[in-house]
């Protein structure tokens, strides 16, 4: 990008508060990589929709797609080995369709992601100033004292104490937590009406990360913007998201308003991931839940449900037939055979136990898993980096 | 926080572990830091002690010099009735064959080239115990007990295995010498959550099979709640609080503990109370650490006298300990902003 050469959008983007649609559309979107080990699915057939002011936190375990999910909805992604379709719709635009220049009239204005790492989506010789001004003086077209000016204020409403000191530093000489605070002011500079939070409270510490969440709270509120909260901790979302869409193996598994998802889960792997959870409310040396094995390979997904491996409650046709999307009240959906709380599902489950399905019997805290039964790694290893994804966990 | 003092030490000589003021410092002249500064606690046998705190707090640094990775400046650590600090080189090495550690970064802390047998067996190669057969023999044992198959990942590498197998392999090394105490610092923060269970257990299992003694240091509260028989919260190089977790998560005494309760996002949209991050700020630096309290900048009850006084340990009930001049009340009650805070205060020092 060229500083102080202007451009007329080509895009009109309508004022958030008369948008007639949702803020962002999802349909079926698929994104995925060719690999030396085949087609890697990072996002298989993901839809959803978001309303302006509300929140949507994605949850997932690591390799589960939801980093890609936020990349590929901005349309970040590199060009390379990429495969992508569906559609994306932005305040009333196809993101699609775009161009990178067309595309550069939406980031930072219209959307904006934070980081997850702050230690290294800073540039780290340059100042905060100039990192901070610069997308006001290109995008907005502010001069150079209306963006300082600018900035200080941005600096002050995430919560950093004398801002104009801390312009003039580097990346280098703030904290963790002032760094992540600087990451917001740059997503929030340009006033977006979504922001896409990538992990942004990992490898903060708990003190910490509550104030951040806090923060993007208020200034949420305070914006009227929309957000997707992507964590791999329920405990994040569950406090602070409107909707919860709980991804596995590159697809969303379940998603509901925040307080259906805990109450009326429909999902084993939901209900799974919850269990596994150590949580304060238990006495200490409660035994956890612990899930058998781990996520799949997203190159070599099994037919059938990705989780059905894992799953307490899986039957044969979970492992031939992929479950399509059913729903469960108001926008509840969830994609199981035999879900949680059903009289099939409670028949799968009671049919595993009495059959000594180890997964099923991880679940019920009949067997501890760990010691029960050592399993081998079972796919062979691949040679590249990306290898230590090749083992296949007991 | 807080403090020194040993009012936390249980008497008695038949403690697994005992850490007395211990110090450990960093760099030199004006930069000094004193990462661990006046430390003292106890592990019993078969306990597992909790120590958690925010990073930077020094619970990783106690970790290692309770092993004398790093040796201390100053204090002692006694391991089962042995003084590690006074000992020779030779003699030292000697009894941390029984002192072993497991570290966080689960795929860093294996051997990369080396095959994943091989690396299990070196602690009994290095000792010259048993001959190759019966090291192999113990290694494969060691492997199965902690859910890896050894005729399949014996020969492999660990870029091969997930961090989770990864992790199970490092305790299994860990294992291979009989120790009879286990650090743990940060075993399962670089796992995923239904990984984390599956070694959280495991651990568990180990411990009670074996009759392990461990010290079990983590930033993750529940975590540590769940393994801890005991747990102990740092604050910048200070204890704060000792107590065994059920008393200590229901009714904490000290301000910080119960501020990094309050902080944590429990995973149920029906759970009250975690609305607001109740510590603003951030943790000072160690190399000029606050006077008198070291929580005192970020506390939210702080006096003129947490100042002035460093706040020794002292006992609030059967095995519960505080370092704090105003503790907090159970059930929680909010001190007043001046003059004397809680009722408990009148009975401190």
């Amino acid at each position: 990008m060229i500083l102080g050469r202007r451009r007329t959008p080509h895009l009109v983007f309508p004022d958030a508060s008369q948008l007639e649609e949702p803020l962002l559309d999802v349909q079926d979107l698929r994104t995925a990589f060719h690999s030396s080990r085949g087609l890697v699915r990072a996002n298989d057939g993901i839809s959803f929709t978001l309303n302006r002011g509300k929140t949507l936190g994605i949850v997932g375990e690591s390799g589960s797609g939801k980093t890609v999910l936020t990349r590929s909805i901005m349309g970040l992604l590199p060009n390379i080995n990429l495969e992508r379709s569906g559609s994306v719709r932005f305040a009333g635009h196809e993101l699609m369709n775009l161009t990178p220049t067309q595309l550069r009239h939406v980031w930072g204005t219209q959307m904006a992601v934070i980081f997850q790492d702050p230690m290294t989506a800073l540039n780290p010789v340059v100042r905060v100033d100039r990192q901070l001004t610069e997308s006001l003086r290109i995008r907005l077209g502010l001069d150079r004292k209306a963006a300082h000016d600018t900035a200080v204020t941005l600096l002050s409403s995430v919560g950093i104490p004398a801002p104009e000191q801390r312009m003039r530093n580097y990346p280098h000489e703030l904290s963790g937590g002032m760094r992540q605070r600087v990451m917001i002011a740059i997503a929030l500079a340009c006033g977006p009406k979504l922001v896409l939070a990538d992990e942004p409270t990992t490898g903060l510490d708990v003190t910490l990360q509550a104030q951040i969440l806090d923060l993007l709270a208020a200034l949420q509120r305070e914006r009227s913007m929309g957000m997707i909260l992507v964590t791999h901790d329920l405990g994040v979302v569950a406090n602070r998201a409107d909707d919860i869409a709980v991804m596995y193996a590159g697809r969303i598994v379940e998603q509901a308003p925040t307080k259906d998802l805990f109450s009326y889960t429909r999902m084993p792997y939901t209900e799974a991931l919850l269990r596994s959870i150590p949580r304060l409310t238990e006495p200490s040396h409660t035994r956890l839940r612990a899930i058998p094995g781990r996520p799949p390979d997203l190159a070599a997904l099994p037919p059938g449900c990705p989780f059905a491996p894992r799953c307490p409650y899986a039957q044969d046709r979970c492992r031939a037939e992929d479950p399509p999307a059913r729903t469960a009240g108001a926008g509840h959906i969830f994609r199981c055979w035999y879900p949680v709380g059903s009289p099939e599902g409670e028949d799968a489950l009671a049919r595993n136990v009495a059959a000594g399905v180890p997964a099923a019997l991880a679940f019920t805290g009949a067997v501890p898993v760990g010691v029960a039964a050592p399993v081998a790694p079972v796919a062979p290893p691949a040679s590249t980096a990306e290898s230590t994804d090749a083992g296949e966990e007991a | 926080m807080a403090g020194s003092g040993t009012a936390q030490l249980r008497g008695g000589d038949d403690m697994m572990l005992k850490v007395e003021h211990l110090v450990v410092e960093f760099g030199k002249g004006q930069r000094r830091v004193q990462a661990v500064s006046d430390v003292s606690f106890d592990v019993a046998p078969g306990e597992t002690l909790g120590l958690v705190g925010e990073s930077g707090c020094g619970k990783s640094t106690t970790g290692r010099a309770a092993a004398l990775v790093h040796p201390p400046d100053s204090g002692s650590v006694q391991f089962a009735g042995t003084e590690l600090t006074t000992l020779s080189a030779r003699d030292l090495r000697q009894a941390r064959t029984k002192v072993q550690m497991v570290f966080q970064d689960p795929i860093s802390s294996l051997n990369p080239r080396r095959r994943v047998l091989d690396s299990v067996m070196e602690p009994m190669a290095i000792w010259g115990i048993g001959t190759s057969d019966e090291r192999r023999a113990k290694a494969r044992q060691t492997l199965e007990s902690v859910g890896i198959n050894p005729n399949d990942a014996g020969g492999r590498r660990p870029i091969e295995f997930s961090g989770g197998q990864c992790q199970r392999i490092s305790i299994a090394r860990a294992l291979m010498l009989e120790p009879s105490l286990l650090i743990c610092d940060e075993p399962v923060s670089a796992l995923d959550v239904s990984v984390q269970a599956q070694i959280l257990n495991l651990l568990d299992d180990l411990k009670r099979a074996r009759g392990l003694t461990m010290v079990f240091i983590a930033h993750d509260l529940a975590v540590v709640k769940n393994v801890s028989d005991r747990v102990a919260v740092m604050y910048l190089g200070k204890l704060c609080e000792v107590s065994p977790p059920d008393n200590l998560y229901r009714h904490p005494a000290h301000p910080y503990t119960a501020a990094l309760l309050a902080s944590i996002p429990e995973p149920d949209p029906s759970a009250a109370g975690h609305a607001s991050s109740p510590l603003s700020g951030e943790l000072p630096s160690p190399t000029n650490p606050p006077s008198g309290c070291r929580f005192r900048t970020r506390c939210p009850y702080a006096q003129d006298r947490c100042a002035e006084e460093e706040p020794q340990m002292r006992a609030l009930g059967p095995d519960h300990f505080v370092a704090c001049h105003f503790p907090l009340a159970r059930p929680t009650d909010t001190p007043q902003s001046t003059g004397t805070a809680s009722p408990l205060a009148s009975t401190a020092s």
